[in-house]
């Protein structure tokens, strides 16, 4: 190992901290950055600097933007009277691929994890209690993720959320498309009976 | 340590052989986990034959995921688990009991937290302790469904530090000796106990216990049924007697638990949902 150049073992060791990518991939993709154009590679690092330096938290949101207020605060075609609370920004792209959702949203960047000493002043939760004061907000969605942290920080924002009398709904749980009943674990299918509808 | 994503990579230790088996079962607890990679997460399981254990569940942040309702955190399962290079991989999980009632009670739910904190933080990785497995379970049990999850809490605080060894001396004094009178005496969490007025100077920074607290924290600990009938306990003398635990806990730990934090700040922002 310790013939390796310096310049490598660099490239390397920053590249297997990224997710999803371990010691092997980071070095077979570092060989290939060697091989590649000069070009290749300074496109490549100039787009990661241009990610850190051109990229904001949107002032109302707090979803990534290159602008802020963002886009989708900004849209009057966006109904502000309607946020929906989610936990990462890949949620909001998420979300935004079904076409279905015309309201604006609030980025948390986590969810209360007691064990991890993540509580609610370490999520974007006051900043969420400030909108409401801003704004006429009707409904809050609660879309944080169907685990245990996901739902202890849905059960918390609803603590704070409904004796202000604003309209407070959670996304609906329930069997995955694609499973089978019976690999469905009884949280989920308990879940799915209590939020069955009528056909 | 999220950023740290490597850090699990240690050589493994004495418990795998060439002979051992490439699978293997064993029922578990999830005590915590973080996400890896595209999908995955790495899980800290407690369980009744090994002990402690860390394994990676592939997939199961995807919501098609089978296995993903099973390891939940604070489920308690049966695992199928594939020996890997680095960590072992569960290959198939089935809940055995969720304890579903303290899922949707933000209160009981933390007390969960608090438990798992515990049993990771005083435990070490694949050192088997069957009490400590089952004195987890019955502790989630109770805070599921007990009127006050807080008397399980001090059990269980009480009972663990019983099995790690850490037993505090509740009856005789632990510099003179002598039998410990019914009058104001000293808790000494560096000390591991009570001593008695005359010799509160030995650890200047015990604080003062009342008769009943050391009562309590002497019933708890030769009777892990008498939490039945603490419920008529005044509020200061608990209060009290999860003080002095805490400092104990503290102590032996070099650190406060995390998930203390988020009790402390429920219970200012006015106690229940
Ligand atoms: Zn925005
Ligand atoms: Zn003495």
């Amino acid at each position: 190992m310790s013939v390796t150049a310096k310049p490598i073992t660099r490239v390397v060791d920053e590249l297997s901290r990224l997710p999803g990518i371990g010691p092997k991939t980071a070095q077979r993709l570092t060989y290939f950055l060697l091989r590649a154009p000069a070009e290749q590679a300074e496109a490549l690092a100039e787009a990661v600097l241009e990610l850190k330096r051109n990229v904001v938290l949107c002032e109302r949101c707090f979803n990534i933007t290159d602008r802020t207020p963002c886009e989708i605060c900004s849209n009057g075609e966006r109904e502000a009277s309607h946020i929906c609370v989610v936990e990462e920004p890949l949620d909001v792209v998420a979300i935004e691929r079904t076409g279905q959702y015309r309201g604006t949203y609030h980025v948390l960047h986590g969810a209360i994890s007691p064990i991890e000493g993540i509580g609610p002043d370490e999520l974007k939760i006051r900043e969420l209690l400030g909108r409401l004061q801003s704004a006429q907000v009707e409904e809050i969605i609660l879309a944080t993720n169907p685990n245990l942290e996901g739902d202890a920080t849905a059960m918390y924002l609803t603590r704070l959320l409904q004796p202000l009398g604003i309209t407070v709904t959670r996304l609906a749980r329930g069997l995955p498309v694609g499973g089978d009943l019976e690999y469905a674990d009884e949280i989920t299918l308990s879940n799915a009976l209590a939020g069955r509808s009528q056909i | 340590m999220r950023g740290d994503i490597f850090a699990f990579i240690k050589p493994r230790k004495a418990l795998t052989n060439s002979n051992s088996p490439r699978v293997y079962r064993t029922e578990g607890i999830v005590l915590k986990g973080y996400d890896f990679g595209e999908a995955d997460r790495i899980l800290t399981l407690y369980t009744p034959q090994l002990g402690k254990l860390r394994a990676i569940a592939k997939g199961v942040r995807r919501t098609k995921s089978r296995k993903a309702g099973h390891l939940d955190l604070f489920t308690r399962s049966n695992l199928l688990v594939a020996r890997g290079r680095q960590l072992d991989i569960i290959t198939q999980a089935e809940t055995i009991e969720s304890f579903a009632p303290m899922r949707i009670d933000l209160v009981r739910l933390s007390y969960a937290h608090y438990v798992a904190e515990l049993v990771d933080a005083f435990t070490v990785e694949q050192m088997a302790n069957y009490p400590v497995y089952a004195t987890t379970v019955a502790t989630l049990r109770r805070i599921s469904t007990a009127e006050d999850p807080a008397l399980s809490i001090r059990s269980f605080e009480v009972q663990l530090l019983g099995l790690m060894g850490y037993r505090p001396q509740l009856h005789r004094c632990l510099s003179c000796d002598t039998a410990i009178e019914p009058v104001s005496n000293r808790f000494s969490p560096k000390m591991g106990g009570v001593l008695c007025p005359l010799c509160a100077s030995e650890d200047r920074a015990a604080g003062p216990i009342s008769v009943q607290a050391l009562k309590v924290l002497r019933n708890l600990q030769t009777n892990e049924a008498a939490i039945l009938q603490l419920p008529e306990l005044p509020l200061e003398v608990g209060q009290e007697v999860e003080a002095r635990l805490q400092e104990y806990i503290e102590y032996r730990l070099e650190k406060g638990p995390r998930s203390v934090r988020f009790l402390d700040q429920l219970r200012t922002e006015g106690a229940r949902p």
